[in-house]
């Protein structure tokens, strides 16, 4: 069989083509794979509220390498909300206004939320406890 | 620049110098014009109105804290009080009854140069309004016998930042002093991160201390944080006061910033105020603590 067979070299044409289009597409889905693989975990939101003198949850429980954005508003007054450990603040926390504090736990561990924003006679007990779990 | 935690032995051994005293600039100050010996005293965090466990004698704490300055011999040049000087109150009739209280128990003070900042208890619900009318300012600054001294105020705003406009002052204050002049800043809270889980900082604190970087002879004096402590940023070295109400823990000892419980064995242990002492021929202050009562 010669390959100046005009048959065969459509054949042949049609075989590179399918190849072609197969090996890209073949990329194409191990690409998208290989993206969702490595896509970083999906955001967890988490919702409180803050009122003199306490948090609606006074712990947090979060994965370590999720990302977390902590959506707060005040019921009252002004007041803060930092979590040091994880360097993540919000300027200020405002009445009726919702705030997002976005950070990823790099480590396990207890840490520490509180209000850095001073809010009356009980403001130093105004704080919370982030565990953070592998 | 780099931060240090530094015990009393350490601070000894970096300064070059013994016995109970601290030095916190560089050795081998020159002779500032008009410089003459003299001390005075600090006192802080003294939450007048404050009731509680951790300090049964609350009411008379003051007073006896009082009758220990006022038997100090010779007496100090003057007093400057580091802030906090009345527990917080929700009630901004209340709270200017306890300033008022607070001035007429210090009133009892034999020395009549007394100075004051505020704490975050004072100021930081009505920025500072009711301090002002019973204290005057909370920013300033004075020179006595050949050393600079700067009140600055990170507590009115209760987000604990020193702002912008104070910075620029603090900035613009400084540039009249000669970078190997002697000065002594006095704060409430921390300039530098010193406990932020137990907001023991200042927001902008770096800015501040990257303004004193230029002086070689400056050191801080501050309180907020009820207990002795040493901290250097670069070459300045920041001093904070005890208490005269409660005892806090060390920075970061535990997970909650609650006071040391009362001990009816030892009354007052864990408060005190101190006597700095500024020598003519060098550059640093001098440390010494004192406690509420000498029994103590």
């Amino acid at each position: 069989m010669s390959d100046r067979n005009p048959n065969n070299l459509a054949r042949r044409r049609a075989l590179l083509q399918g190849l072609r289009f197969g090996g890209a597409a073949g990329v194409l889905a191990l690409g998208g794979i290989g993206l969702k693989a490595l896509a970083a975990p999906e955001e967890v939101r988490i919702k409180m509220t803050v009122k003199r003198f306490e948090f609606s949850q006074k712990e947090l429980r979060v994965k370590k390498g999720v990302p977390v954005v902590v959506e707060i508003v005040s019921e009252d007054v002004p007041h803060g909300f930092a979590i040091p450990a994880f360097k993540a603040r919000a300027e200020v926390v405002m009445p009726g206004k919702p705030t997002e504090v976005r950070f990823t736990p790099d480590q396990v561990g207890e840490f520490q939320y509180l209000c850095d924003i001073f809010c009356g006679s009980k403001h130093e007990e105004l704080e919370g406890l982030l565990i953070v779990t592998a | 620049m780099t931060n240090s935690t530094i015990d009393r032995r350490q601070f000894l051994k970096l300064a070059g110098l013994g016995g109970a005293v601290f030095a916190s600039g560089l050795p081998g100050f020159a002779h500032a014009q008009g410089a003459q010996d003299f001390y005075f005293v600090q006192l802080s965090d003294t939450h007048w109105g404050f009731e509680g466990e951790p300090n049964p004698d609350a009411k008379v704490t003051l007073e006896k804290a009082v009758a220990s300055v006022n038997a100090l011999s010779p007496a100090p040049d003057f007093i400057m009080f580091t802030g906090d000087l009345t527990h917080t109150t929700d009630d901004p009739a209340e709270r200017r009854r306890r300033m008022g209280e607070f001035k007429e128990i210090i009133g009892a003070l034999k020395v009549k140069d007394v100075r004051f900042i505020p704490g975050e208890h004072d100021a930081s619900l009505d920025r500072g309004a009711a301090f002002k009318e019973f204290f005057g300012k909370t920013i300033y600054s004075f020179d006595y016998k050949g050393v600079h001294f700067v009140a600055l105020d990170n507590v009115s705003d209760p987000a604990a930042s020193l702002g912008q406009e104070q910075l620029d002052w603090l900035k613009a204050d400084l540039a009249k002093q000669k970078p190997e002049a002697r000065i002594v800043v006095f704060t409430h809270r921390p300039l530098f991160d010193l406990a932020p889980q137990w907001d023991w900082a200042t927001r902008d604190g770096a800015k501040a201390v990257e303004i004193m970087m230029p002086y070689k002879n400056l050191t801080v004096f501050y309180g907020h944080i009820h207990q002795e402590h040493h901290q250097m940023t670069g070459h300045i070295a920041h001093h904070a006061a005890k208490s005269l109400i409660f005892p806090l823990p060390a920075p970061g000892s535990q997970p909650r910033r609650t006071p040391l419980a009362w001990n009816p064995q030892a009354p007052y242990s864990g408060l005190g105020f101190r006597e700095i002492e500024i020598k003519a021929a060098y550059g640093a202050p001098e440390i010494n603590e004192l406690p509420v009562v000498k029994s103590a």
